[in-house]
């Protein structure tokens, strides 16, 4: 539980974007976190153009486009992706939960795909990860092999790659977390969450964003993102 | 917009343009198929009558879609005037029956509004999409009050389990439910799912939104404001849903070719989201005069009650209308049932802004027409609807939305009920031995009603938004609604059909209880009422009969229980042949909980320090069988007289447990309805992993003692845990509100079973194999998913009871460490009350002790004296022993202090209780009759 006791260490005008596609649904969550992380959480608009001046984005959970053509598929378009990808190959970090991750994928700023569940269904539970790397800008506030309990919630979360896609980032350290005691969804290699190359860019199919209070969540380990993020742009600042 | 039908489209039929109006007074004898379209003839002679001509084709569809029991409540109205008639007074209410949704306000600046809706028919036609706009449906009317929709809930009911048919039906529904919803973004926060064979050929598939709304917010449906413009949001326009009306399309009426039209419309839940979205901003904007969802009879329905709630007429330019095909005739139109859109009263000046805003979120809008003033005498106005200048509709509003015909149709007790009420349950053979108390015990929690429901509440989000304080499977969803200070609301949606069969009164009146009940347990207090009554035909005087019955057991527990009715539901026609379902009221409760922080799980919990909490029995345990789970499960039983509802007893209960968890005297809390107080505990020590020792009252009477209550499923009941420390505080509480309680056991989490002393031990892995193994098993298959690190699929599907016996294993290190302490304490218990009571052979009273106990070795308030201990030592264990008689408990509550008393009562108590447990069980003949006057006095 390695967010507890980091709330409020962040810089308080750390700024982290949320952003609104048609059909997201996470997203006010997130900001949420955002808030009880200790940051700002600054709403950004699908068809603006703009990142606001963001230190961070966090796309959120939800059926962008109605997920319509593939998941993610017509999200990766729209006009903030242009400017988000630029700045995500620029250093910005970057957060996809869920939905956020299949849009990561679709914009190639994360390779693989997530695809049907294997049982076909949708599912929500309660699920535990182990954290395997810490080295990202969402990640440092975990020790590395920590076991985190974080609800998963999703039709098409399986996550594939190719074998030697999949090689390279056991191989690289961008596995960030694995399902453990029981994989959700069938995903290659348990896999639940990795990072680009320079670990600014992070794709997680469980959502941290609701595990962050006691009263609605399983758990206070989504929060640890969260902060982790806090930290991390705390350490890039000065 | 499309382009606009043109008048090749008529073509299709007989005519050479539309029927218009001018046409329908040239040709008054032209024949129409009324009949085939449902409309009686009487009512097709009145449709002339009011239009002083025939109808027009477009009127006659208008009609006859308005005037459908589905649209007009014509069998119902009669019977559903004594929700308004008896509803008790209520200052929350912001709007009641006749909106689209009722409105309850829940603090000075914060409404909210709940409603629950049938889509039984077409989600038996094609469960996925008939499930989907069930939500979507259901959706719009909370938006449509000017609410933001934050959640939903399902009371689904099927055909057998292992039926064929089912295995087609409930997976559909399943995933049309989560696909819409999951997709809208919308927590799903409880529901039923009930397996019975008369849902065989008409599943029941209910829904019920929640939504949330500033008080200043509040939307109205009224087309105010002559000159105001009727604006169209949403989805275009097309064929689905006008199945009946289709008949119109052929031009000779026995000419079928063109009729197979799709009769289920087809949901998208992303237009959905952007209608939602779309329609609160235009709210906050203020641009919105009147507000009507589209839902059954389409732009029928919407044009028709939003101008007959005003008073005003309507200009309507139907080739306005975006159209997803172009050939659609006026009244296909006009019929339609397409999904996901709204129709809008909006002032001129502020038509550019709504636009706009629609456009911002990518939502089709359209202007179609104006609001037009009343008649200069005074009379409401007309609807007036064209097509490229046609005049095809020239209707007086109220006609078709309120002046539709009613009916008293007759009502006769069906002939077989006075059987069927003598064929008691109380006489079946029970279970005589522990190894078969045991075995009916791991039947009954795998039986498909009892059984755990993961399988289908993991296919629905339940945390999206961020707000889901408690769902599925607890008693109650219970929704935070103000992140400041916790104000809350708890909603349980409950049904029992096989009550309702066997006494249509009592039975609504039961799932008004239990909803309330399942309320009441989160600690939240039940405010509002709304329903969804199913039912066979309304033309079949006995379903009248189960139906009149049903409204007036509803209606008069509402006004007992001191609340209203806000709105609801009538689905009839839920038959096959001359077969009607069981009749089946369903009825949701709202409760408000001031911060959900105190609200009450259903789970047991190991406290981290000390000694498992005691459990102890809320209310009075009869011999109730009839209409059982047990005899359902184990009989193919149903028959006899449901169990007793005393609603002031609810009240008190309910009162009891909402200050109990106020003040923090509660761990856990949970119902007992279906399945009695076997299943209750079950499913609180299953929650979390944590077993539960328990001490029945074994001695009172024969051996059938235990099993009755086990499996006895009287009303009014609940099991609570209570930390050590707050026993006395809650007992007192329980007292004052007058609520019988007997303590049953502890819980214990080291030793993982469900253990009733004398009679059986289960572990928790056998429990939970058999509670969780049947859906899967009915309905999901092998589960595919391969299992990451060398896990088996067992390690799977546990996968949340294992994360959450984690982290308690973690907590209760402590107590791990030192496991002798605990092991004896019930034992303990027992002793000491020993030496307390005179009655010591009375285990229920032995369980009691624990309570003077902490007066004793190990108390935290030295001071007491040792004959204080003994009288309210004494007094706690006859209010506990004769739990059975609320009288009794007043009584001891004012003679506190008289340990005479006191202990004069126990016998009397227990001896009640023996009797009646004693003569069914002995005699397993009429002497089950016998007991149940009995119990009559006691429940005064």
């Amino acid at each position: 539980m390695g967010a507890r006791g980091e709330r409020g260490r962040a810089p308080v005008n750390a700024r982290i974007g949320v952003v609104t596609f048609p059909g997201s649904l996470d997203d006010g969550d997130a900001a949420r976190a955002v808030r009880l992380a200790g940051g700002e959480a600054v709403r950004l608009w699908h068809a603006d153009a703009a990142l606001r001046g963001v230190d961070a984005v966090v796309l959120p959970g939800g059926f962008s486009y109605g997920d319509y053509l593939r998941c993610g598929a017509i999200a990766r378009f729209a006009p903030v992706m242009e400017k988000l990808a630029d700045a995500a190959r620029g250093g910005l970090p970057v957060l996809g939960i869920c939905n956020g991750f299949q849009i990561l994928c679709e914009a190639h700023l994360l390779p693989g795909a997530l695809t049907r569940n294997q049982h076909l269904h949708f599912r929500n539970r309660d699920q535990w990860l182990r954290i395997e790397s810490t080295g990202t800008a969402w990640t440092n506030s975990f020790t590395e092999g920590q076991e985190v309990l974080i609800p998963v919630k999703n039709g098409e979360g399986r996550y594939v790659a190719a074998a030697h896609t999949l090689d390279a980032l056991e191989g690289e350290g961008r596995v960030v977390a694995r399902y453990v005691r029981g994989n959700p969804n069938g995903s290659q290699r348990d896999i639940a969450a990795i990072a680009n190359e320079a670990g600014n860019v992070v794709g997680i199919m469980p959502h941290p964003e609701h595990a962050v209070e006691m009263l609605t969540g399983p758990s206070l380990d989504g929060l640890a993102f969260f902060t982790a993020i806090l930290k991390h742009l705390a350490g890039a600042t000065g | 917009m499309m382009t606009d039908p043109d008048v090749r489209v008529e073509s299709d039929n007989d005519l050479d343009g539309p029927d218009t109006v001018e046409r329908a007074r040239r040709t008054p004898d032209e024949r129409q198929p009324y009949d085939e379209l449902g409309l009686r003839h009487d009512e097709y002679d009145r449709i002339r009558q009011i239009l002083n001509r025939r109808p027009t084709r477009s009127e006659l569809a208008m009609y006859a879609i308005m005037w459908s029991e589905h649209c007009s409540y014509k069998s119902s109205k009669v019977h559903l005037r004594q929700f308004s008639e008896k509803a008790p007074a209520s200052e929350r209410m912001l709007a009641g029956i006749g909106a689209n949704a009722g409105v309850i306000k829940v603090s000075d600046r914060i409404a909210v509004t709940f409603k629950v809706e049938s889509h039984n028919h077409p989600s038996f036609v094609e469960p996925y999409q008939g499930a989907a706009t069930g939500i979507g449906g259901i959706v719009r009317d909370i938006l449509a009050m000017g609410a933001r929709p934050v959640a939903v809930m399902d009371p689904l009911r099927f055909g057998a389990a292992d039926h064929a048919d089912t295995a087609r039906v409930l997976p559909g529904v399943v995933a049309g439910i989560g696909g819409y919803g999951n997709c809208l973004g919308l927590p799903n926060v409880g529901g039923e799912v009930v397996f019975d064979p008369t849902y065989q050929g008409n599943p029941l598939v209910n829904a019920l939104c929640l939504g949330v709304l500033p008080v200043d917010r509040l939307q109205n449906k009224a087309a105010t404001g002559p000159g105001n413009i009727v604006v169209l949001m949403g989805a275009k326009t097309g064929r689905d849903g006008i199945g009946g009306v289709s008949v119109l399309a052929s031009a000779t009426f026995d000419d079928d070719s063109d009729v197979c039209r799709p009769s289920v419309q087809v949901g998208d839940p992303f237009t959905e989201k952007l209608l939602i979205e779309a329609c609160l901003e235009l709210y906050d904007a203020k641009l919105v005069v009147g507000i009507q969802d589209l839902g059954g009879a389409g732009l029928t329905c919407a044009l028709t009650e939003t101008a007959a709630a005003a008073g005003t007429g309507m200009r309507v330019q139907l080739e306005k209308v975006p159209l997803r095909e172009p050939s659609m005739t006026p009244h296909e139109v006009l019929a339609s049932e397409s999904q996901e859109r709204m129709l809008l009263i909006v002032a001129p000046d502020d038509l550019d802004g709504v636009l706009a805003i629609a456009e911002k979120w990518g939502v089709l809008a359209t202007a179609i027409g104006e609001v037009t003033a009343s008649e200069s005498d005074g009379r409401p106005g007309r609807l007036q609807i064209s097509l490229n200048d046609h005049l095809v509709v020239d209707v007086p509003p109220a006609s078709l939305a309120d002046d539709g015909p009613v009916y008293a149709r007759p009502t006769r007790e069906p002939a077989d009920l006075i059987l069927l009420q003598a064929d008691r349950a109380e006489t079946l053979p029970r279970p005589s031995d522990p190894e078969a108390l045991r075995e009916t015990l791991l039947r009954m929690v795998a039986s498909p009603n009892l059984c755990d429901k993961t399988w289908i509440t993991e296919q629905y989000d339940r945390q999206v938004l961020g707000n889901t304080v408690l769902a599925p499977p607890e008693d109650a969803g219970v929704i935070r609604i103000d992140e400041r200070t916790g104000l809350g609301v708890a909603l349980s949606v409950d049904g029992n059909g096989r009550y309702a069969r066997l006494d249509p009164y009592n039975g609504a009146k039961l799932a008004l209880a239990e909803s309330y009940r399942n309320v009441a347990v989160t600690g939240a207090k039940p405010v509002a009422v709304t329903n969804c009554l199913n039912f066979g035909s309304p033309e079949d005087p006995a379903v009248m009969w189960q139906f009149a019955e049903a409204v007036r057991g509803l209606a008069d527990g509402c006004l007992e229980l001191g609340i209203p009715v806000t709105g609801g539901n009538v689905s009839f026609y839920n038959q096959t042949g001359a077969a009607a379902i069981h009749p089946t009221p369903v009825v949701g409760v709202l409760g408000v909980l001031d911060d959900v922080a105190t609200r009450v799980p259903i789970g047991f919990t190991q406290p981290s320090i000390g000694e498992g909490d005691l459990i102890f029995l809320l209310g009075q345990t009869n011999v109730e069988l009839s209409g059982s789970e047990w005899a359902w499960v184990t009989h193919g039983h149903l028959g006899g007289i449901p169990p007793q509802v005393d609603l002031a007893r609810e009240r008190a209960l309910a009162a009891a447990l909402a200050e109990a968890a106020r003040v923090g005297h509660l761990s856990a809390a949970h119902d007992l309805s279906d399945g009695g107080l076997a299943q209750a505990l079950v499913e609180s020590c299953l929650r979390n992993g944590v077993g539960a020792r328990i001490a029945l009252p074994e001695n009172l009477a024969p051996a059938s003692m235990p099993f009755v209550y086990l499996f006895s499923e009287s009303a009014g009941r609940a099991i609570v845990a209570v930390p050590r420390g707050h026993e006395r505080a809650f007992t007192g509480l329980c007292a004052e509100h007058g609520v019988p309680w007997t303590p049953i056991g502890v819980t214990d989490g080291q030793n993982k079973a469900l253990d009733v002393r004398g009679q059986f031990s289960i572990g928790l892995d056998e429990l939970r194999d058999a509670f969780t193994g049947p859906m899967p098993a009915l309905f999901g298959g092998p589960d595919p998913s391969p299992a990451g690190d060398g896990q088996t699929a067992a390690g799977q599907t546990g996968g949340e009871e294992t994360a959450r016996e984690a982290i308690a294993v973690e907590e209760v290190a402590v107590v791990v460490a030192e496991p002798g302490t605990d092991t004896d304490r019930l034992d303990q218990a027992v002793a000491r009350a020993d030496g307390a009571d005179p009655r010591p052979q009375v285990p229920a009273a032995a369980a009691a002790a624990p309570t003077a106990g902490d007066d004793q070795p190990d108390n935290d308030q030295p001071d007491k004296d040792q004959a204080e201990v003994a009288t309210v030592a004494a007094a706690l264990a006859r209010v506990g022993s004769d739990g059975a008689d609320a009288p009794e408990v007043a009584d001891a509550e004012t003679t506190l202090a008289g340990h005479e008393s006191a202990t004069d009562a126990v016998p009397d108590g227990v001896d009640v209780v023996a009797v009646e447990a004693a003569e069914p069980a002995v005699a397993g003949t009429e002497e089950a009759d016998d007991a149940e006057p009995g119990d009559a006095p006691a429940q005064s």
